[in-house]
């Protein structure tokens, strides 16, 4: 007799469909639920945890979890120390991450951080429907078809929570004769070789700290400089700073500035022909070792056919800011992926979007949008009309989802005094009359200050109000001022 | 090859670049798309960037009627990032619309780096500018 299949969500109609179960699927699937959106949650791997079953190379994260921490775990504060634990609508549900940690680091080792994720699936109930491949899609009429290995899902909405998993080589002469980060051997393998790392963000960054203790020299390359003034602005996380420093200190470790134009076979090791960008020049390398970390791409197989456009030289899908894509309306994007939303990008500030402590916050606002505009009805928190002032400003200094994402998610109340979390760059060009927005925002040096935008007829006044030493907007200053304004 | 150096090769305002130097801009500053109606620059809000259309058109709006019209290699915000001022006109995308955005505080390093391209954008403000003494007769 056939074995029932006892999975949950078997093939058929749903309202949303979210596929994967990494980080973004978990969060966006936990909140559609806890808003009653019914959905189908798919996933091609066996287990909840995403690209944390296997990354990064070196077993360690990048954000931080700080087990002690100024707020008790379990509490909205406490999600400002703890970047990589999803969010729970209730105690039990929040803070998965930091009991699991040996507290070696204060940020979470890769096994800590998937098992971090698994007791959230655990504890919240977070069904999904594992062994279930998603292979193509259509559309049909206003609908949206997702074929999978266990047959055809038909939804109004999907949510595609895909990472940015999928290896990807810059375009480079000779490149297919090199492993990519994926790749990465086992660091002795590297031992008294040079190795040249093609690539000079968090991953080419991780690859010469794991590597320095092996290799004979580690040379990074790519066109782009690293900028280093700003953090926000930085390509590299500042984890990883010490190969950055030992370059500039002079010595075995070089971070150039070079755009690769060949990588040749030659005797044991392979010669490099570079071109400086910063300073003009041809550079030629011989080294022992190639890696290419050129980084990964959405893994889309065959949206882009329907009508899904692209950003990030095609790795990254092109979206709304409530993470819709820009060409390919019903098709959303939740994850890592969801740093395809620029935002406003303010003095050039990007949105931490390709970080869970950025993307959970994502995840919980495009549900609540997904749910109204399948026409549910979702309440909102009321502020009275005198406690305005002081909401806003407690929400400036203290809320983790408008310091997590700066300028990218604002706090907004309406006039009849409804609160939501929301995207600044989709409020500022359609606000209700009378509703109020604030956002952290940062300018070009480093400066990080409240932004208060209050709309009027149509229109929308900025007006920044000044930083402040320790951050804290809530003394008599910027209550007159924030009185003043509104 | 990426179809983003492709783009961004057959733009007059980056003829004079080595391949190289192109590449290297197609690495430091990111693309973004607009669907047609959204708002990319915003009259009023501060911490504006510099866009060059890659792709599609935006129209120029100054308090709700249309100025001008940008397509493809030309190219929008640089006023109020080399001044640090707000922009002074909403730029809505009227198609499909793909950009390369240099964040505000980098456009005036960006002109420094690429003394060739401040040229021809030279060149273009002296026509627009050319344009507008005419209108004024």
């Amino acid at each position: 007799m056939a074995r029932v299949d006892e999975r949950p969500f078997p093939p058929g109609d749903y309202p949303v469909v979210v596929v994967g179960s990494g980080p973004g699927g978990l969060q966006t699937s936990y909140s559609l639920r806890r808003l009653g959106v019914e959905h189908a949650a798919i996933s091609q791997d066996e287990a909840p945890g995403g690209m944390f079953r296997r990354f990064p190379v070196f077993q360690r994260l990048l954000s931080w979890t700080k087990p002690d921490a100024p707020a008790e775990r379990g509490t909205r504060e406490y999600e400002w120390y703890d970047h990589n634990s999803l969010l729970g609508d209730e105690q039990a549900h929040q803070a998965t991450v930091p009991p699991l940690m040996d507290r070696a680091f204060f940020v979470p080792s890769r096994p800590e951080m998937q098992a971090g994720l698994e007791s959230f699936a655990d504890k919240a109930a977070v069904d999904f429907r594992y062994g279930c491949r998603w292979e193509s899609t259509r559309r049909e009429g206003d609908d949206l078809v997702l074929t999978t290995s266990d047959g055809d899902y038909r939804c109004r909405f999907a949510v595609f929570a895909l990472g940015v998993t999928d290896p990807w080589k810059s375009p480079i002469r000779g490149i297919e004769h090199v492993p990519h980060y994926a790749e990465t051997r086992a660091p002795e393998d590297y031992r008294g070789k040079r190795v040249f790392v093609i690539g000079k963000r968090n991953s080419g960054f991780e690859l010469a700290d794991g590597l320095e203790p092996w290799a004979r020299q580690v040379v990074l390359g790519s066109p782009r400089p690293v900028s280093t003034v700003i953090l926000a602005f930085s390509t590299v996380r500042a984890r990883y700073m010490q190969p950055l420093e030992d370059h500039q200190l002079g010595g075995g470790t070089l971070a150039v500035d070079a755009a690769i134009e060949a990588i040749e076979p030659a005797g044991d090791g392979f010669r490099i022909h570079a071109e400086g960008t910063t300073r003009p020049g041809r550079i030629d390398f011989e080294v022992d070792e190639v890696i290419a970390a050129t980084g990964f791409r959405t893994p889309l197989r065959d949206l882009t056919e329907l009508g899904v456009a692209t950003v990030g030289q095609g790795r990254i899908p092109a979206l709304t800011p409530y993470w819709e894509s820009a060409t390919a309306p019903g098709v959303f994007f939740a994850g890592n992926a969801s740093q395809g939303a620029a935002g406003l990008r303010k003095h050039g500030v990007a949105a931490s979007s390709p970080a869970v402590y950025g993307f959970r916050y994502n995840a919980r606002v495009l549900a609540r949008h997904v749910a109204e505009r399948l026409g549910r009805t979702v309440p909102r928190d009321r502020v009275a009309h005198d406690e305005i002032v002081p909401y806003l400003l407690r929400e400036l200094t203290r809320a983790p989802e408008l310091w997590a994402q700066k300028s990218y998610l604002a706090r907004v109340v309406k006039s009849d005094g409804g609160s939501e979390i929301a995207p600044l760059a989709d409020w500022v060009d359609r606000p209700d009359a009378g509703s109020v927005a604030v956002a952290v925002e940062m300018n070009d040096e480093g400066a990080i200050y409240p932004a208060v935008y209050v709309a009027r007829e149509g229109d929308v006044q900025e007006h920044l109000l000044p930083p402040d030493h320790c951050n804290d907007f809530e003394g008599d200053e910027y209550r007159r001022e924030l009185t003043d304004l509104l | 090859m990426t179809e983003t150096l492709d783009r961004l090769g057959h733009l007059a305002l980056f003829a004079d670049l080595s391949r190289p130097q192109q590449e290297a801009i197609v690495h430091t500053y990111d693309e973004e798309v607009f669907p047609e109606g959204q708002r990319v620059l915003r009259q009023g809000l501060s911490g504006a960037n510099l866009y060059i259309v890659l792709d599609g058109e935006a129209t120029i709006v100054i308090d709700g009627s249309e100025r001008a019209r940008l397509g493809q290699g030309e190219f929008f915000g640089e006023v109020s990032a080399l001044l640090g001022e707000a922009p002074t006109a909403d730029v809505v995308a009227a198609s499909s619309l793909r950009c390369l955005v240099v964040p505000g505080h980098e456009v005036r390093s960006f002109l420094v780096a690429y003394p060739h391209v401040a040229v021809r954008m030279l060149e273009s403000e002296a026509r627009r500018l050319a344009t507008t003494l005419r209108w004024l007769g």
